[in-house]
């Protein structure tokens, strides 16, 4: 019982720190990046993400890639006149100076064609493409069906 | 000189964004689904999750939760649904007086793809309902709700959905009685609830 503890809390701590370490490009730094459980591996996957720019340079996210899917895209959920559509985005401002947040019902990734359902806990590297920083991969954690994002203590939003 | 240029921009952007989010607000706000629009009883008549036909009228008694979404949605429709399942379970024994229904606008692929595993994922008191595209229109219609088809070579099977991502509240005597817009809280969609039993 003592070990399951220790074990299930090693396995907390071990999943926190993955979503919430930060990976940095230059002037561009990358954090927070989860996922959801999939109901299944038909169903696409999504993917959450913050990036912030501290340079003097605008940037763009330009687009993601992933062995977990086959088909991975960039999206925004649009709420226009009532209706919720969720149109591809060519791609995402970073300005400079400023961060941008890749969350629930605003831009997102779609991972579609998925390679296996995403379980709760699952990790997967997702390779960010900006448009002049280049590339950065980060580690994506699954998180439960209900999350709305990964616990950080640092988390300053 | 340039990025003087970009800041301007970038100005003229946020403003414009503002005045159309701004815009967009009153729109949904004024549809005709308003509080004080008379009230009105929406119908449906539609296969749930083991193919059985179910139908508004034997809902009576409970108020219902109603959902208008599609599975292949990784953003706007779990989150609602997630809200969903933290309200049955904040209702507590209160939860008996409440049915919550998917009601799937996609429902060809949803049946495919397997509804009862979708909605059991979030919380086992929502109901999943997938009719044909008759029936579907139909009772969209009758909630005075907008979906379709768009096509999009950027979506799984080369097309996507848009719907009315509001959660809506009929009464016990089936009568229509509030939308929840998109994003509303779970605490406030409890304390409305509780505040009718
Ligand atoms: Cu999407």
């Amino acid at each position: 019982m003592k070990h399951l503890l220790l074990a299930a809390t090693l396995s907390l701590t071990a999943s926190a720190a993955l979503a919430c370490e930060t990976v940095t490009l230059g002037d561009l730094s990358v954090e927070h990046g989860w996922s959801k459980v999939t109901i299944g591996a038909g169903r696409p996957g999504v993917f959450y993400v913050s990036i912030s720019n501290v340079g003097a340079t605008d940037d763009a996210l330009v687009g993601i890639s992933t062995p977990a899917a086959g088909m991975p895209m960039l999206h925004e959920t649009v709420v226009k006149d009532g209706v919720a559509s969720m149109p591809h985005a060519m791609s995402i401002p970073v300005p400079a100076g400023q961060s941008v947040q890749l969350s629930p019902g605003g831009y997102h990734g779609m991972l579609m064609g998925l390679t296996a359902a995403l379980k709760e806990g699952d990790s997967f590297p997702v390779t960010l493409s900006f448009e002049k920083a280049g590339e950065v991969t980060v580690n994506v954690e699954v998180l439960s069906l209900r999350a709305e994002g990964p616990d950080c203590a640092d988390a300053g939003q | 000189m340039r990025l003087r240029h970009l800041q301007i921009g970038l100005w003229v952007a946020a403003i414009a964004a503002m005045i159309i989010f701004a815009g967009t607000r009153w729109a949904t706000r004024s549809e005709g689904v308003a509080e004080n629009s008379p009230a009105f009883t929406p119908v449906f008549t539609l296969a749930d999750e083991e193919g059985r036909i179910r139908t508004s009228a034997e809902f009576r008694g409970k108020f219902l939760l109603v959902f208008f979404g599609f599975t292949n949605c990784p953003d706007v429709c779990p989150t609602t649904l997630s809200d969903v399942a933290q309200v049955m379970d904040d209702l507590g024994a209160d939860a008996e007086k409440v049915q919550p229904l998917f009601v799937s606008i996609d429902p060809e692929r949803d049946r495919r793809l397997g509804l009862a595993a979708y909605t059991a994922a979030f919380h086992p008191a929502i109901l999943g309902l997938a009719g044909t595209e008759t029936e579907t229109q139909a009772a969209a219609d009758s909630f005075k709700i907008f979906y379709e088809r768009e096509n999009d070579a950027a979506s799984p099977d080369g097309y996507s959905m848009a719907h009315s991502p509001g959660l809506f509240l009929i009464g016990p005597d089936g009568e229509w009685l509030r939308q929840f817009t998109y994003g509303t809280p779970p605490a406030e969609i409890l304390s409305d609830l509780q505040t009718r039993f």
